[in-house]
């Protein structure tokens, strides 16, 4: 279980100055075991920045964190790794010289089976093969390296999972697949817990919980069916219904080997 | 074989070489200025220089799939060892060259190694080429490295160039001059680690005289605490011809790194691109490995080994 108690961020208005304004503004959170949560909101509310203040990318000026019943507030990014948080960037980092093989084994702190790795990569619409002796750097598209971080967190398996806009930049079969794999984690219900930020109605759609955070706050939390329709989604029928087709196809760019 | 050596002969080696005891088939060790073992094969013949300190090595036309071996060893401090070896590889072969040198100093006087390598690469031939440097020892005595590699293809041989030295060489300034004939390519790749106060320099002009030649040249190279490098590719474009001269340095602490990359065409043809980056570690990188579940000291580790691999 993971507790938000008074959470407080704080940053100058500028670089040097003494005035601060605030991102995160006394947020309390609860979000239990095997839980599917998705944080959504306008842009600019604090969203992102909560992200990091749970992984500790970002240190809090007041309030605390507590992950299974341990307050984590003070502790360091790798230390809560290793208590099992997740965390998949909303713009990853580039590794010069890393296979993407590498990236996984690191991942997984362990050398992974082939099988594995296949297996991580399908669910988020890579052909191993094409990828697994890639280096993680420039020549990779934004839409692949964000696929590759998020078969990082795959590998990882974490307790608490945080993705960040795992849907920026990844094309509309791909996004396919990965509602499909957040669907699969969440059915397992095998005490893993995720939190998703996320714009996308069919992400905000697989939601036990809707929290909506705006100017730092939690403004509101509820189910899909009591938040959906004040958050301005148009309702598009059914919960699994399939988007339109798209208008522009670019079939050639889409791997079709896995 | 009965060959006499110690425990720090064997470590450096393995460490430059990947050997341990005698290598199979044609080799040469060279200790402390003096010839430790030689042993040619059918196609391979290791003869002494008649003019110069060092040696020839010729590879018969159509010698595929072997591997030579020439490290050399220096653990006698104040000792200056200057080493030209020639290679001389026939038409249509397929080998492996193994070279690099290893300095133990305990001492506080300098020891130091140049070799100058002469690689005659024949028509059609593939050479692979790996040298390793490498340095050790707790005495303040400088470890100096000054290699000289020249390098001459005929058409359409194709070289690959690896050139390693990761810690450990107080001082090295090291000068490639390479001239193409037509439809051959050299790849050309250094890694480079140094740290605390050591100096590095890499000199190369590369000329490419054929039609369709091609080089590219790969630097990648970490300086750390107060170490200094320079890195100073020259590519020189005179026929319808490729060029890539691509270089990425990490800077870590004090150190300073130049890099001045060239690239000068004297044919219309030539087609020659030259990039240059120089950066610290970026924040973004640490920061996911750390979300992996590694501490700030092992992502750091992790980053630079892959980059220098």
């Amino acid at each position: 279980m993971l507790e938000l108690k008074d959470l407080v961020f704080e940053v100058p208005v500028s670089k040097g100055s003494r005035e601060t304004k605030r991102i995160i503004d006394g947020l309390n959170l609860t979000i239990p075991v095997d839980r599917f949560t998705v944080i959504t909101g306008p842009n600019g509310g604090g969203k992102s920045t909560l992200a990091k203040l749970i992984m500790g990318v970002e240190t809090p000026t007041s309030g605390s964190i507590i992950f299974n019943g341990l307050d984590i507030t003070s502790m360091s990014i790798d230390e809560r790794a290793r208590l099992g948080i997740g965390y998949g960037f909303q713009q990853p980092a580039r590794f010069k010289g890393m296979k993407v093989k590498k990236l996984l084994d690191i991942a997984a702190g362990r050398k992974l089976p082939m099988l594995s790795c296949n297996e991580y990569l399908s669910k988020v619409g890579l052909c191993s093969a094409d990828y697994l002796t890639r280096e993680v750097d420039k020549n990779l598209s934004g839409g692949e390296v964000k696929r590759i971080e998020i078969a990082t967190i795959l590998a990882r398996d974490p307790k608490l999972a945080i993705y960040d806009e795992p849907e920026a930049g990844i094309d509309l079969w791909s996004f396919d697949r990965l509602t499909d794999t957040f669907r699969d984690i969440h059915e397992a219900r095998d005490g893993r817990s995720i939190i998703i930020i996320s714009h996308q109605e069919r992400i905000i759609q697989l939601a036990d919980e809707i929290v909506l955070i705006k100017d730092g706050k939690v403004v509101e939390t509820g189910t899909p069916d009591e938040l959906m329709p004040r958050l301005g989604f148009v309702a598009k029928g059914m919960p699994h219904c399939q988007l339109t087709q798209p208008t522009r196809l670019h079939i050639t760019e889409i791997p079709t080997t896995c | 074989m009965a060959v006499d050596l110690s425990p720090i002969d064997e470590n450096l080696l393995a460490e430059i070489a990947n050997i341990h005891g005698m290598p199979k088939g044609a080799f040469n060790i060279r200790r402390d200025g003096k010839l430790v073992e030689r042993h040619s094969s059918a196609n391979i013949e290791i003869a002494t220089k008649t003019d110069n300190p060092g040696i020839d090595i010729r590879i018969a036309p159509g010698t595929r799939g072997e591997t030579v071996y020439i490290p050399v060893i220096v653990t006698q401090a104040g000792l200056k060892d200057v080493v030209y070896n020639t290679f001389y590889i026939g038409e249509d072969c397929d080998v492996t060259i193994i070279a690099g040198c290893g300095i133990h100093n305990e001492s506080h006087e300098a020891s130091e190694h140049d070799g100058i390598h002469t690689f005659h690469c024949g028509k059609n031939s593939h050479v692979k080429y790996v040298e390793k440097h490498y340095g050790e020892g707790e005495g303040t005595g400088e470890r100096i490295l000054n290699p000289v590699t020249n390098v001459i293809l005929d058409e359409k041989a194709i070289c690959e160039m690896e050139m390693i030295q990761l810690r450990g060489v107080t001082s090295t300034v090291r000068d490639t001059n390479a001239t193409l004939a037509a439809k051959s390519k050299l790849i050309l790749t250094e890694k480079l680690l140094t740290h605390d106060d050591q100096m590095a320099t890499s000199n190369m002009k590369i000329e490419l005289n054929g039609d369709d030649a091609s080089v590219q040249v790969i630097s990648r190279s970490v300086a750390q605490d107060n170490s200094k490098q320079v890195f100073n590719p020259l590519v020189i474009g005179n026929a319808k011809c490729r060029g890539h001269v691509q270089c990425d340095a990490i800077i870590m602490g004090n150190a300073r790194v130049t890099a001045i990359p060239g690239i000068e065409a004297a044919s219309e043809d030539a087609m020659l691109v030259h990039e240059a980056a120089i950066g610290k570690i970026a924040g973004d990188q640490i920061t996911k490995l750390m979300t992996l579940g590694l501490t700030e000291e092992e992502a750091e580790q992790e980053i630079l080994e892959d980059f220098l691999n």
